[in-house]
């Protein structure tokens, strides 16, 4: 079964939400996860982790190094369902 | 003339309380903070001891949950207990890098350790977090306290086990009398009440087996001592050169004027039996001091309710002290607390800078028989008052490894 982008979105808020303390609301597709929500690298890295795990997908380092903004990361982890 | 090191904040979270007013209090009133574990462990795990001494107040009860999910339950204590002593202390506007941190635990990060490693069997390698790393290195605790308060004089993790707490706080003394700090937050933290370190003691044979009756389990120079019950929690307390105390109008709580160490260099965990360490530590700390053995009239313990170890101690003090012993009111309050390991030697360091400042030994419980060879004054029961003027009291702290701090705390 796989995650509308909307679903995506919205887990990744959760889990975003849940690692720094934002509020979900704030987290939208637009934001940079370092410009504009403070995130660090290894906070980053473990969005990514608990990410892999709620979504089935495996996101390699690779691609996770080039989100920019959280929709970068719903594009990636939509496209990489199966 | 040597730098007066003076504490001007306490912070703690340990089995009696959240904080150190109403640990103090209920240490005063003689309560124990062992309980019968809330959890199947014993069972599931078959191992033969149910109860430990669990912190009063939990963790998610006092901090947010996101710097919670960053830290192990050890830099958790010891953050909670950094941010009442901090502002006990006034939160003082301090000069960063003449601000220090020194924090200890005995067993380190083993939540964080134990469960990474429980997730890589279970769910593979890109399932353990990255925070784990941070999370469990020993100096953990240490560096989130450097954090919490914008210390760049130096962040620093000694590690002794049972002694950690106690020499976390006797190294930020000598870092303010070397003069690479003018305050230095220091002490120790514990959080090791998991299932393996508690099927790890139970194996060593140095855990109380009394699983029918906690509170009365730890029972240090009673006849009947079979061993320490298992803690956890934390112990915290602002350090400053009195310079630096007085010019900006500190509350003070007292001094601690003696660091004396040694190591046994005898056995890896027995106590060497002449006390010839703790005799060495001890004298190291009160000639650190200048205090004579006259001066002292309180002494907190180490005494965890082992057979061996609390009878060495006993006769090492009363060897030491000689006639002057019998001035001296022995507290043994890991009768209450149960043993924070890593977080013990401060938070009876706290224990005895209150006892100094409120002039009341807190008292030993459990002790229906005394052992026949104690010839020290034990408070049993009911607190017991401390004489006016000026008085000087030792705290002793000892861990597996043969290591040995006393401290000296005098009044203010």
């Amino acid at each position: 079964m796989a995650y509308t982008e909307q679903e995506v979105l919205a887990g990744l808020a959760e889990i975003v939400a849940e690692e720094t303390g934002l509020a979900v609301e704030t987290v939208t597709a637009d934001k940079s996860f370092v410009d504009d929500l403070d995130i660090d690298s290894l906070s980053i890295m473990t969005i990514v982790t608990h990410a892999e795990d709620k979504f089935e997908v495996t996101i390699p380092d690779e691609a996770a190094k080039d989100f920019n903004t959280v929709g970068d990361a719903v594009n990636f982890i939509v496209g990489a369902q199966g | 003339m040597s730098t007066n090191v003076v504490v001007t904040g306490l912070g703690a979270t340990t089995p009696l309380g959240g904080d150190v007013a109403s640990t103090w209090k209920a240490a005063l009133a003689g309560e124990s903070g062992a309980r019968t574990l809330d959890n199947d462990w014993a069972e599931k795990y078959g191992i033969g001891v149910n109860f430990a001494a669990q912190i009063k107040v939990k963790p998610e009860e006092v901090l947010a949950r996101p710097e919670m999910k960053k830290m192990d339950p050890s830099a958790q204590y010891a953050i909670i207990a950094t941010r009442e002593a901090w502002a006990d202390a006034g939160s003082p506007d301090v000069d960063p890098t003449r601000l220090g941190a020194v924090v200890s635990s005995g067993i380190g990060g083993i939540w964080t350790t134990l469960d990474g490693w429980d997730t890589l069997r279970e769910r593979g390698g890109r399932r353990v977090l990255p925070m784990t790393v941070p999370m469990l290195m020993p100096n953990s605790p240490a560096a989130y306290v450097e954090l919490e308060i914008g210390a760049q004089a130096g962040a620093h993790a000694l590690v002794s086990a049972c002694a950690s707490g106690a020499e976390a706080i006797g190294y930020a003394v000598d870092m303010i009398r070397l003069g690479r700090a003018d305050v230095v937050v220091a002490g120790g933290t514990e959080a090791c009440l998991h299932p393996m370190p508690l099927a790890a003691f139970a194996a060593s044979r140095t855990l109380s087996q009394r699983n029918d009756n906690p509170a009365g389990a730890s029972r240090p120079y009673d006849q009947d001592r079979d061993g320490f019950v298992m803690a956890e929690g934390a112990g915290i307390v602002v350090l400053e050169s009195e310079e630096h105390a007085k010019a900006r109008g500190a509350k003070i709580y007292a001094q601690v004027s003696g660091v004396g160490l040694s190591s046994d260099a005898y056995h890896l965990t027995s106590p060497e039996p002449t006390g010839r360490g703790q005799i060495a530590a001890m004298t190291m700390s009160l000639k650190n001091a200048g205090v004579d053995l006259s001066d002292v009239h309180h002494v907190n313990a180490h005494a965890t309710s082992t057979t061996v170890g609390d009878l060495i101690e006993a006769r090492a003090v009363r060897t030491l002290f000689g006639d002057n012993a019998d001035q001296i009111k022995l507290s043994a309050t890991k009768s209450l607390t149960g043993h924070l390991l890593g977080g013990a030697g401060a938070l009876e360091t706290i224990f005895t800078v209150l006892a100094v400042h409120d002039r009341v030994a807190p008292p030993t419980i459990n002790v229906d028989n005394p052992d026949p060879e104690l010839t020290l004054d034990l408070v049993r029961d009911t607190p017991r008052e401390l004489p006016r003027g000026d008085i000087a009291a030792l705290n002793n702290s000892f861990g597996f490894g043969g290591h040995n701090v006393a401290l000296v705390v005098r009044n203010a």
